[in-house]
């Protein structure tokens, strides 16, 4: 039985913070607030954030989304691959590190799960962001609603399968 | 200007996506992941005892920017850059939604169905709260959403992240063909 202090998700790294950043002034963040912003242009422009090309992936009515995901999972492995070959540093000068991701039963429910609110919301949680900048208000329940999804599953982890 | 405001073809957009991998990485060891935003809200605001939302969330702070500046990014992207024509949808899907009584309007969700009225209805309500729900808590539990494992744990060669990405699409299908078909006509 996996105990609550096994780790089941590698998003937030409970280990000590070895970022600079830590200590580096608040604005030093805004550097990813211009990032979120590349990234939200790209989510309307390829039109990832579109309830339609969502349901046309899932129907193998189109291609569109297959290209983009594929095309950009091959730019970050080959991204991935030449950081560490090269063992290029940050722009600041810190090491690059990455983690290695255990494998749990979660990915397989959660992942089947997300998969389903996928399908319905046509957004995962970038789109959401970006719909709701893009103006569609209503999407706030939506996002609101995946906060609660997050928390309820924060309550239930320990008695859920990993 | 047509380059910028007509909808991006996937071989353009789609490398730049995945360029937000390295970027991020350079820009200060930091893992692509939005998802987790979702569980830095919870750790800020409703925190509530539970365990797995006792961490320093003002660690991770950049991802909050981060996730900002997506909504920016779409606010940005939709006035300035708005595509000045539809880019239209499959003609079988067009009448497959017909059959629901959705309409396609050259918007990127079908407005009939994503708006504040259509909450008081039961389709509405399970497409938008519902949907939420389980992409905040499918996301969690898998450890990551479609950019966490599908782009970055994919490109870090993570074969968990390869598992969890065949559900998010396994889902994907069971639901878009076989379910939504029924919450649709409701």
């Amino acid at each position: 039985m996996p105990s609550i202090n096994t780790q089941t998700d590698f998003e937030v790294q409970l280990s000590p913070d070895k970022h600079t950043t830590k200590k580096a002034p608040w604005w030093h963040q805004l550097q990813y607030l211009a990032a979120g912003m590349f990234f939200g242009i790209l989510l309307v422009k390829s039109e990832v954030l579109s309830w339609y090309r969502i349901q046309e992936m899932f129907r193998l009515q189109s291609f569109h989304m297959y290209g983009v995901i594929g095309s950009a999972v091959l730019t970050g492995i080959i991204s991935v691959a030449i950081i560490k070959k090269a063992g290029i540093k940050t722009f600041y000068g810190e090491p690059i590190t990455f983690q290695p991701k255990t494998f749990n039963k979660g990915q397989i429910f959660g992942g089947l799960l997300f998969g389903f609110g996928w399908a319905i919301t046509g957004a995962c949680p970038g789109p959401l962001f970006a719909q709701l900048g893009a103006g569609f208000s209503v999407v706030i329940v939506t996002l609101f609603s995946a906060i609660l999804g997050t928390w309820t599953y924060g309550r239930l982890r320990e008695r859920l399968p990993h | 200007m047509n380059i910028l405001t007509s909808p991006w073809p996937w071989y353009v957009a789609g490398p730049l996506i995945g360029l937000t991998v390295p970027l991020l990485l350079l820009l200060g060891n930091r893992h692509f992941g939005i998802s987790a935003n979702l569980r830095h809200i919870c750790a800020a605001c409703i925190p509530g005892k539970v365990p797995f939302f006792s961490y320093d969330w003002k660690k991770e702070s950049w991802n909050l920017f981060f996730a900002a500046g997506i909504l920016v990014g779409g606010a940005i992207a939709a006035t300035l850059l708005a595509a000045a024509s539809p880019s239209g949808i499959h003609p079988q899907l067009e009448n497959e939604l017909a059959s629901y009584g959705l309409s396609y309007s050259g918007s990127l969700v079908p407005e009939d169905l994503f708006n504040w009225p259509a909450l008081l209805t039961l389709r509405g309500l399970l497409v938008m709260a519902g949907g939420g729900f389980l992409v905040g808590f499918g996301a969690r539990y898998a450890g990551g959403c479609t950019s966490g494992h599908a782009i970055m744990g994919l490109s870090n060669l993570q074969w968990p992240s390869l598992v969890a990405t065949c559900c998010f699409m396994a889902g994907g299908f069971i639901m878009a063909n076989l379910i939504l078909p029924f919450i649709l006509h409701l």
